[in-house]
């Protein structure tokens, strides 16, 4: 073995308690680090995540119609005031051409179409004003996992068939078979039956979505054969904005990403993320610092044994390295022992807390790169904190500490 | 005899910064191969700081320190470390092991030192010399289980480990008891005559300084005797 790892181990197997407390000092902080870490990581996935499984990644739409210039007379326009037009519904009549356009930006995973509008749902006498989804049963589900979400019957849309929300079938007492009557804004109505009935976790659009097929909300809405809008699923998630971009380049059409309509959670998480970093910041420098004053203890305690290695040849470079080495070594063992408890914390955690449906109600995120983190830094900020104990050790003169025994 | 290994040309050593005190005052003095010397004197006359000088532990104020005629002067602090691990064992009044380790490792450790890691070889040789002081069985004894005279033994075998030029021993026997500090004095003394290196003992017992060749008297920092015994000891 080399002789600056076999001094280092023999020195910290010496210091019995003095080691056993830094060990666990570290691993102590290491723990906390890999615990907040997995579990601020593991909760903004699952936010994210949830909020995903309601809303498209990105959503293509028609640009917004603006009231043409004002025309101008010699230096004075006509009119000081303009009043924004009110929006028609404004569609997407190529949205077959868009879609293929669509389909070959990179990043882009998949894309449907949907036509959207406002109607009245009833039920005998009760009516219910619904956000009208007319979407593409075989492409959708690969935007919003509607398809998973259905708790009572199927999902499926073939002809006059409708699936509607838990909240809607409550207020409505509708369940899978029964009759719905569909009446647009557009005056056009219709008789739907119920295949099934989603819960999407959020209620108000349990309450508000009701999804037919694309050709029923096209005449209910009286759009022909064109459609609101193209929603798509990019492949990372953190890549919408991007791409969003590139789709609006490409096709002179409006498009928006999730992050652009989530700006607020995104400002939220990032605020999370950066308090989980001071957290970890400040442990991870209170474990250097008592690393460092456990190693100055250690030279003081040890400056007979320096003297003696010193006057018997040893180079003042090879007695720093055995006090690094020590740093090194506590860092590595603290960060073993801190990752293993940091993970049992955080899955007892994990386990602690559940939703009724058997989902952990805190998601953690144990990745194999998080002990990997936690091991590098805790490894550095060892040797960082070894280096003053370290010189102030290969300083020390022999013929002072060997004088007197 | 003839080879000097060990010279101490005009050595001055002063201590204090404002106040300076000095301990010698050019001393000159030359350690011969095969040669056992002992460095007699009162308290507070310089015998220390003449042994830590020759051990290159210090460096003089002015004068220079050889060791096999190189000039030590020059050297940087690590180059004067593998110097003295090479060339210099210590035998100190209160041994110095390291009590966490065995006595083979308390031996192995400057030989260790020096080459970075030890083979089967060195191993061996550490052992032979712990056979040679007599504690082949104590070898993996820790240095802090062993008694006085042995942990003095061990340190010994640790001075010999790199067959140095020189073996300084400050006060060796100091505190063992007196059949003891014989043995111990005559393994040292054997040192000097069976492998040609020269022994330097400080010491105030006078019956230590009876049984080496060569006497040096030191007071208030100077030389004042050095007295040759031509084949008296034996």
């Amino acid at each position: 073995m080399p002789f600056e790892w076999f001094v280092s181990i023999r020195f910290l197997r010496e210091g019995r308690m003095q080691t056993l407390l830094i060990f666990v000092g570290v691993a102590v902080g290491v723990a906390v680090m890999v615990f907040v870490g997995a579990l601020i990581d593991g909760l903004q996935a699952n936010l994210i995540r949830q909020t995903l499984s309601v809303q498209p990644h990105v959503i293509v739409h028609p640009a917004e119609q603006s009231a043409r210039d004002v025309a101008m007379r010699g230096a004075n326009p006509v009119a000081a005031r303009i009043e924004k037009s009110a929006q028609r519904t404004s569609t997407l009549d190529q949205w077959q051409v868009t879609q293929q356009i669509i389909d070959r930006v990179p990043g882009i995973v998949a894309s449907s179409p949907t036509v959207a509008g406002s109607a009245f749902a009833s039920k005998g006498n009760v009516s219910r004003s619904v956000a009208l989804r007319g979407i593409d049963p075989a492409g959708y589900p690969r935007i919003i996992p509607i398809d998973q979400k259905i708790r009572a019957g199927i999902f499926h849309l073939v002809g006059n068939e409708a699936v509607v929300g838990t909240e809607l079938a409550k207020d409505l007492g509708l369940a899978v078979g029964d009759k719905l009557r569909l009446v647009s804004t557009e005056g056009r109505d219709d008789i739907f039956t119920v295949t099934g009935v989603f819960d999407l976790g959020n209620k108000d659009l349990n309450q508000r979505w009701v999804f037919v097929s694309m050709r029923s909300a096209q005449t209910l809405l009286d759009l022909a054969s064109s459609a609101s809008t193209i929603e798509a699923t990019v492949g990372d998630v953190f890549e919408a904005d991007r791409v969003a971009g590139e789709i609006a380049m490409r096709t002179g059409l409006e498009a928006d990403s999730w992050m652009k309509l989530n700006a607020q959670l995104l400002v939220a998480l990032k605020s999370q993320s950066s308090s989980s970093y001071m957290i970890q910041f400040f442990v991870m420098l209170a474990v250097t610092l008592g690393i460092a004053s456990v190693l100055v203890v250690s030279v003081v305690q040890k400056s007979k044994e320096i003297g003696i290695l010193k006057a018997t040849g040893t180079t003042t470079g090879r007695v720093t390295r055995i006090f690094l080495i020590q740093g090194a070594i506590v860092g590595i063992v603290g960060s073993v022992l801190g990752s293993v408890l940091g993970a049992l914390l955080a899955q007892l955690f994990a386990n602690l807390a559940k939703n009724p449906d058997g989902s952990p109600t805190f998601p953690v995120d144990l990745g194999p790169d998080r002990f990997l983190i936690a091991t590098l830094v805790a490894t550095s900020i060892g040797l960082l904190a070894a280096v003053a104990p370290a010189r102030r050790a290969a300083r020390l003169d022999p013929a002072k500490v060997i004088r007197y025994g | 005899m003839g080879e000097t290994v060990l010279e101490l040309d005009r050595v001055v050593k002063d201590y204090g910064n404002h106040v300076t005190t000095r301990v010698l005052h050019g001393v000159d003095l030359q350690v011969e191969r095969g040669e056992v010397m002992a460095v007699i004197g009162p308290s507070g006359s310089g015998k220390s700081t003449l042994l830590n000088l020759m051990g290159l532990l210090d460096r003089p104020s002015s004068g220079r320190v050889l060791v096999r005629g190189i000039d030590t002067t020059p050297l940087g602090d690590d180059a004067i470390a593998r110097l003295r691990g090479r060339s210099i064992g210590f035998v100190f009044q209160f041994h110095h092991l390291l009590p966490a380790f065995t006595a083979l490792e308390n031996v192995l450790l400057p030989i260790w030192s020096d080459r970075g890691t030890v083979g089967r070889a060195e191993r061996q040789l550490a052992r032979d010399l712990l056979e040679r002081v007599g504690l082949a069985s104590q070898a993996d004894n820790k240095a802090t289980d062993l008694s006085g005279g042995q942990q003095q033994r061990v340190a010994i075998a640790r001075a010999l480990v790199m067959q140095p030029d020189v073996l300084l021993a400050d006060e060796p026997t100091g505190n063992l008891d007196t059949s003891t500090a014989d043995s111990i004095f005559s393994l040292l003394r054997d040192f000097g005559r069976e492998r040609g290196g020269a022994l330097v003992v400080v010491t105030h017992d006078p019956r230590l300084a009876a049984r080496c060749d060569r006497v040096v008297q030191i007071i208030d920092g100077r030389i004042v005797s050095d007295v040759r015994k031509t084949a008296a000891s034996a």
